[in-house]
């Protein structure tokens, strides 16, 4: 199985190609009228999810079920997750409601951004010699894009894991020491707003093995919660107060809350992959030299804006903007001690992992580069698809790589076509956006394709 | 073995979109696997390249050769040419007009940066008829 979260059911795909053009990465190919991910591409972006006009890319979370499998299972929510309610004016009654639909526990992802976030300014304070600009870590999308594509920058990551992650240990511990029961028998599910999230939660970028059991998705959850929301309304008990984060933790869950615990610095707050892949280039060649730190998100508004999530991004974000009027500034302070401060670090370095390559000797990926020019010269130009790759550069790649063969180009073969039939009126027709204007003393003859 | 050849128009007038071909040039040397460090060189010359053909001769064309122990970058205009070498290359020197500096350019970095990043500049011009911008930038084995 893939380690990615992002699938295709088969059945649904019809072969359409509106995928591969909109994928960040040209990760998408289309062959025998079906869609497939280059997993070493994929960067979980989640842009092919919400472009797929038949919903046959998909993103899953793990299944409730999982739930069974542990004697004590704690619920890890993202922030995002208080920004899908509409009327919701106190985060404990999401809380509570968790803990009606299989959960024992809770421990908010919230909480360990705010623990992060005062990790980060004791960090950025102490740390003069930190490349600059730093760039925030939070982002799964963000870290995989860095490590295909960007081996300059990874120097200037944070270094702090996910909040999700610190979370996953922060809360196993506590659930440990609070049942007794041996750590593995404690379930910890994150509340993902994202499908690079879920697999993180998998297949973890910067630790040395997984902290969490499984990822749920927001959506999933959240129709689950709204019964048990209702009914603690309608019930008129009193909540327990499990909420245990303040307005700085739960910003984290759009754009801008990252770098809010940031005051003094000069930050540049992206949201959108491809807002993000342009920022990254420009940081690589130092071009925003006033810049101390770099927060990136991949989706629309941050978090709020992940493929997993059901309202729409500035409505969440507005919510959350509400909800977080009523919470303190703050209710945690990181003061981890001795080796429990390299809980927030990264357990490993991030290695960078060149997807695009073309062959790992120089001399070999000339070669291929030199073939990819010359293929592509002959190629229409259209980037009309129908050979499954997104433009007429990436298909002569896939030639010169060996995923695809040079018949694949409708365009290439028509032209032979012609030229073992000879000219005729029927092998001359193309559809509209394919014909060319002839001019008036070409008239007649042959096309060129 | 043969030169990879790469050429990107730059168009002139349009400083916002000025970077492209840099960008583009540096994703095909990462495909090719060059080291990190010569390529980030080699864009940052490309870019200033640009930034000097829009704002100063309207455009022209950047052509890129790579072979396997160096790059050269080209950069070729029919602008008004450059009366006096020595003082371009002068730090802080600068004839961009009001529009570039208020767009944050024109700060007389642009030819200085090329020299600093590439291992060998050179500059053909001539008044009225345009200049043609040299960088060569050496590949590690």
């Amino acid at each position: 199985m893939s380690k990615h979260a992002v699938v295709l059911e088969y059945k649904r795909c019809r072969g359409c190609t509106t995928c591969i053009k909109t994928c960040p990465t040209e990760a998408i190919r289309v062959r025998s009228g079906k869609a497939f991910i280059l997993d070493d591409r994929c960067i979980d972006c989640g842009k092919c999810i919400r472009v797929c006009p038949h919903k046959a890319i998909k993103s899953v979370g793990d299944s409730l079920a999982r739930l069974q499998e542990f004697d004590c299972c704690v619920a890890l929510p993202e922030p995002a997750l208080y920004g899908q309610f509409q009327n919701l004016d106190d985060i404990n009654l999401v809380l509570n409601a968790l803990l009606r639909i299989g959960f024992h526990r809770v421990y908010e992802v919230s909480r360990a951004a705010e623990l992060l976030s005062d990790y980060n300014r004791q960090e950025c304070l102490n740390a003069k010699d930190a490349a600059v600009p730093q760039i925030s870590s939070s982002c799964p999308t963000v870290l995989r894009l860095i490590r295909m594509r960007y081996p300059r920058l990874i120097d200037h990551l944070t270094n702090a894991v996910m909040p999700m992650e610190l979370a996953a240990i922060l809360a196993r511990r506590e659930a440990a020491q609070a049942t007794s029961l041996p750590p593995e028998r404690i379930g910890v599910f994150a509340i993902v707003p994202c499908s690079a999230k879920a697999t993180a939660a998998r297949s973890p970028e910067v630790l040395k093995e997984p902290v969490l059991d499984g990822a749920f998705a927001i959506r999933d959850i959240y129709l689950r919660l709204l019964s048990p929301m209702r009914e603690l309304c309608e019930e008129g008990v009193q909540l327990e107060p499990l909420i245990s984060s303040g307005l700085t933790g739960v910003g984290w869950g759009v754009c801008g809350g990252e770098t809010a615990a940031r005051p003094g610095q000069q930050c540049v707050v992206v949201d959108g992959v491809e807002n993000v892949i342009r920022m990254l280039g420009e940081i690589e060649d130092g071009r925003i030299p006033e810049a101390g730190f770099i927060e990136l998100n991949a989706c629309t508004q941050g978090c709020v804006g992940g493929c997993f999530t059901v309202e729409n991004p500035y409505a969440a974000r507005m919510r959350l903007g509400a909800l977080m009027n009523r919470l303190p500034v703050s209710r945690n302070c990181f003061l981890f001690q001795g080796p429990d401060r390299n809980l927030a670090k990264f357990q490993r370095k991030i290695t960078y992992t060149p997807a695009f390559l073309l062959d790992a000797d120089r001399g070999a990926a000339m070669e291929k580069q030199l073939q990819i020019q010359d293929l592509e010269n002959h190629l229409p130009g259209l980037h009309c698809g129908s050979c499954g790759a997104p433009s007429c550069h990436a298909f002569a790649e896939d030639v010169v790589m060996g995923r695809a063969s040079v018949e694949d180009c409708i365009f290439r073969v028509r032209a032979r076509m012609q030229h073992m039939a000879g000219p005729g009126e029927a092998d001359e027709y193309l559809p509209a956006p394919f014909r060319r204007q002839q001019p008036p003393a070409a008239k007649g003859s042959e096309p060129s394709a | 073995m043969e030169t990879i050849k790469l050429v990107y128009p730059v168009d002139g007038g349009d400083l916002i979109e000025a970077g492209e071909a840099s960008s583009k040039m540096k994703l095909t040397l990462k495909r090719l696997g060059l080291p990190p460090d010569v390529i980030r060189r080699a864009s940052i010359c490309m870019y200033e390249g640009e930034i000097n053909m829009v704002i100063h001769a309207d455009g022209g064309e950047a052509q890129v050769e790579v072979g396997m122990d160096e790059i050269t970058i080209r950069m070729t205009d029919t602008g008004p040419g450059i009366p006096d070498v020595d003082q371009a290359m002068k730090e802080g020197f600068s004839t961009a007009g009001p529009t570039a500096r208020e767009l944050g350019f024109g700060a007389g970095m642009g030819l200085p940066n090329m020299k600093r990043y590439a291992d060998e500049l050179a500059i053909e011009t001539e008044v009225g008829r345009g200049t043609v911008v040299t960088m060569k930038l050496k590949i590690p084995s």
